[in-house]
Order: structure tokens, then C-alpha cells, then sequence
């Protein structure tokens, strides 16, 4: 790593400079950690006083408006991981690469949420908190991808190594799931088909709808802002050697 | 191109041949593991002919999990793989050839084993050549896919039970559907759609995964 900073010309690649990136980064995580606040209490709010209780389930329905919104992100996230994943292999950008194991360990949170609350769900609704239905199994798979991608990386010593190793792993994931996903579904179905579809309307109350759309938008946000928050602290440990890192932390006592 | 995919595949049987602990212990796993489980689960025999082809097939996927290190790490420890990867020849084949030949040494054995399981465990003619076929078709697949395994894990320290970590949630399909048929075949319903999938998987495995892995191989050595 070379101590000699020389400051990238604007272009495709502006933003690919370690340096700027997390200044970019920080300039923005404060806002989507505020956005997410705000759409959370709004969802929230919404979810508890005006959505309508449901006609067969209850209250305890209400757990969706935490439950969808999570298992949405963690399928998207792993995605958008292997995107840049794939950039970072491809393009041979670092901070591509660090931008997908920043995001990693959100994916691998909202995974859980979602297998945690469908199980708490579950229990009142279906009388048992597992069952070894399809999209639960294959959540769980999910899971264990995301594990995998934070072992392999965990593992390795060599950052670059790591990172070209990941990106590996994330493709052959994605290329995956649709065969995991649909080989589960053949396998065994019992959870309920999806509420939501772009290409009929939706089978349920309109508010129910509306927090559950908002709340998703929080997650979104949320996600977005711990990535970039998690970015910054791989930027800092990564670069450390650097001048630029060297003169951000001086004044603070930190070197 | 066929010939140095030839001698990769004679090269490494001739390996194998000379190292036959490593060849015979994982045989002798698979077959530990499967012999093991009804000391579990009770000797009911109408309960065993149940679980006897998801039995079979966990511990295909468990044994070929055991023999993946075998696959790269010995070339890597004396350099045979760096000078493979300097080759002029393409990278996916010697690497087609290497799954190959690891298959032509633990999947094949698996697979013949299971005949006598089919015997033990009380399944119908029908059902144990089924479970056979299914191996023969499924148990490439897993050479193929635990190789990005080998690949990525290469080198680093617990890197065959990380390989596993990896590869074991990529196998779930192969099983599903290598179970699924003989199961099927006891219920009385056809299997062709099973034996489409489980070619579908190999075909996609046998043009994808070479390149994979080749692209992992040069990430872990360089």
C-alpha cells in the first residue's frame, strides 16, 4: 500500500478512491440512520393503531410488518452483495469488495430476524415455531450462505485473497438459490402463498399494506446506512497504513 | 485438448491406486455412517426401508465432503498444481479431468456400494436399482460442486471443515432429488422428472463449475 495519497480525477471511477469513498460514505450514513428512524416510527405506528386486526389471525399478525420487510431484505441484500462482489472481481475496485462484506453481516441479521419472527409467528398461527416447509427451509439455506461467505472471509489473512475468494462464493450462491429455492419448493410446501404480487392486487387490507411497504422502506434504509457505517470502519482498518487515514485520525490521538 | 484430459484423469487414478488407504477409508466411512444409523433409530425394519434412501444419500454427500481436500491439496503442497496452472492447456479441463477422476474414486465405489444397502436395508429390486441410479447420476454432481470447496478453501487452516460449511448448503438439491426418486419408486410414481432434474444438475455442473473453479485455483495460489 503506498503512503503517497494522489487524488483521483472525477469520472466512472471517482468513487472507487478508498478516500473518497469514505467521506462520500459518511456524508451519508446519518441520513439513511435518519430516514430509517423516521419510516420505522411512521411503520410502526401504522401497524399498531390503524391497521385493521385480522379476520382468522388475530393480533399476532403483526409480526409481519417486521417479518416481511426482513426476509424481503435478506434475499435483496445477498444480491446486491454478490453485485459487488462481482464488480470487485471484475473491475478489480476495492472498495467494491468492501462494500460487499460490509454488507454480508446485515443480510446474514435480517435472515435471522426473519427465521426468528416467522418462528414467533408461527407458534399461534400454525401451532408449532418450525416446520420443514419450503421457504422456511430455504431461508435457512439462505442463512448459511451468508455464513459460508463470512467463514471463507474470516479464514482468510489476505484481504485481497478474501475478497476474490467471497465474490467467488457470492456468484456461485446466487446462481444457486433459484435451483435451492425451487428444489425446497418441490420438496415440501406448506407456508401460505405470497400476499403481495406485482401483477394481481394484494389479498390484504390496504393500511396492513401501506406499514408493511413503509416498514420495508425502513429496513432498506437501515440496511443501507449499517453498510456504509460498516464500510468506513473496513475503509479505516484496510487503509491504515495511508497518508489520508494517517491525517484523519492524528488530531483524534488514534494512529 | 482430449489427451491432456486423459493423462490428468490417469494421472490422478494412478495416485489414487498408489495411495488406496484414502480411496478405502472414504468407502469405508459411507459405509460406517449408513451401518451406524439403525443403532440410532431402532432395527423396525418397515421404518428403515423409510429413511434408507435419505440414509444412503446423507452419507454419500458426508463422504464426499471427507475426500475433497483430496482433490487439489497434495498437488498444491508440491507444486504440481502451480505448474497446472502455468500450463498452456485450458485450466477447466485439467480441472474436469481432476473432478473426474476423484469421482471415478469415491463416487463410483459409493455407488456400487449401495447395492448391498438396497439388500440390508430391505428395499425392492425396483427401489435399489433407483437408489443406484441415482448415485451414478448424482454423485458427479457433488465432485463437481465440493471442487469450488477445495478450490477456495486451499491452503488455510481448518479448510476442510470450512470446504464443508460451504458446499454442504450447494448439495441440498442433488439430495432432494436423488432421495426424492427412490422414495417415489416405493410410492409407485414415476421418476422420469427426477432423472431429468438430476441430469439437468450434472450437465450444468459439468460446464459451470470447471470454470469456477479455475477461477478460484488462480485466486488461492497466486
Amino acid at each position: 500500500m503506498s503512503s503517497i495519497s494522489v487524488r483521483p480525477r472525477p469520472g466512472l471511477f471517482w468513487f472507487s478512491s478508498p478516500q473518497t469513498f469514505f467521506a462520500l460514505a459518511g456524508r451519508m450514513t446519518p441520513w439513511f440512520f435518519a430516514i430509517a428512524v423516521l419510516l420505522a416510527l411512521i411503520g410502526v405506528y401504522i401497524a399498531f393503531f390503524v391497521a385493521p386486526t385480522d379476520a382468522t389471525q388475530g393480533e399476532s399478525y403483526r409480526i409481519i410488518f417486521i417479518h416481511v420487510p426482513a426476509a424481503w431484505m435478506s434475499m435483496f441484500l445477498y444480491v446486491v452483495m454478490a453485485f459487488w462482489a462481482a464488480v470487485g472481481l471484475i473491475m478489480n475496485t476495492r472498495v467494491s469488495s468492501m462494500m460487499a462484506s460490509a454488507i454480508a453481516p446485515t443480510g446474514a441479521l435480517m435472515t435471522v430476524l426473519a427465521l426468528v419472527t416467522g418462528s414467533l409467528w408461527g407458534r399461534p398461527t400454525w401451532g408449532t415455531y418450525w416446520v420443514w416447509d419450503a421457504r422456511l427451509t430455504s431461508e435457512l439455506v439462505l442463512l448459511f450462505l451468508y455464513l459460508g461467505f463470512l467463514a471463507l472471509q474470516a479464514a482468510i489473512d489476505d484481504p485481497r485473497r478474501a475478497d476474490k475468494a467471497g465474490a467467488v462464493l457470492a456468484l456461485v450462491g446466487v446462481v444457486n438459490i433459484p435451483i435451492i429455492y425451487f428444489s425446497v419448493q418441490w420438496w415440501n410446501t406448506l407456508h401460505q402463498g405470497s400476499s403481495v404480487s406485482l401483477t394481481r392486487s394484494p389479498s390484504m387490507a390496504s393500511t396492513m399494506l401501506l406499514g408493511m411497504l413503509i416498514m420495508a422502506l425502513a429496513f432498506w434504509s437501515y440496511s443501507i446506512g449499517a453498510a456504509l457505517h460498516r464500510v468506513r470502519t473496513i475503509l479505516l482498518e484496510r487503509e491504515r497504513r495511508a497518508e489520508w487515514t494517517r491525517e484523519l485520525l492524528a488530531p483524534k490521538g488514534l494512529k | 485438448m482430449l489427451s491432456i484430459f486423459m493423462q490428468v484423469v490417469r494421472r490422478d487414478l494412478l495416485l489414487a491406486m498408489r495411495q488406496k488407504a484414502d480411496v478405502l477409508n472414504t468407502l469405508f466411512f459411507f459405509v460406517v455412517v449408513v451401518t451406524i444409523a439403525p443403532f440410532g433409530i431402532g432395527s423396525e425394519p418397515a421404518l428403515l426401508r423409510d429413511i434408507a434412501p435419505g440414509l444412503v444419500w446423507v452419507a454419500a454427500l458426508l463422504a464426499a465432503i471427507l475426500s475433497l481436500p483430496r482433490l487439489f491439496a497434495n498437488d498444491y503442497a508440491d507444486g504440481t498444481l502451480e505448474q497446472m496452472l502455468l500450463s498452456a492447456e485450458p485450466l477447466s479441463l485439467i480441472v474436469l479431468a481432476k473432478a473426474t477422476a476423484h469421482w471415478l474414486s469415491t463416487g463410483l465405489p459409493l455407488t456400487a456400494m449401495a447395492v448391498v444397502f438396497g439388500l440390508v436395508f430391505d428395499l425392492d429390486r425396483y427401489a435399489t436399482l433407483t437408489l443406484v441410479a441415482t448415485l451414478a447420476v448424482g454423485t458427479p454432481v457433488l465432485s463437481l460442486i465440493g471442487s469450488i470447496g477445495a478450490a477456495l478453501t486451499l491452503g488455510l487452516r481448518g479448510g476442510a471443515v470450512l470446504a464443508s460449511l460451504l458446499v454442504l448448503p450447494l448439495y441440498i438439491p442433488v439430495l432432494i432429488f436423488g432421495a426424492g426418486a427412490v422414495s417415489a419408486v416405493a410410492s409407485g410414481l414415476a421418476v422420469t422428472a427426477y432423472f431429468l432434474l438430476l441430469g439437468a444438475f450434472l450437465l450444468f455442473a459439468a460446464v459451470l463449475t470447471p470454470w469456477a473453479v479455475s477461477i478460484a485455483l488462480r485466486i488461492s495460489v497466486e
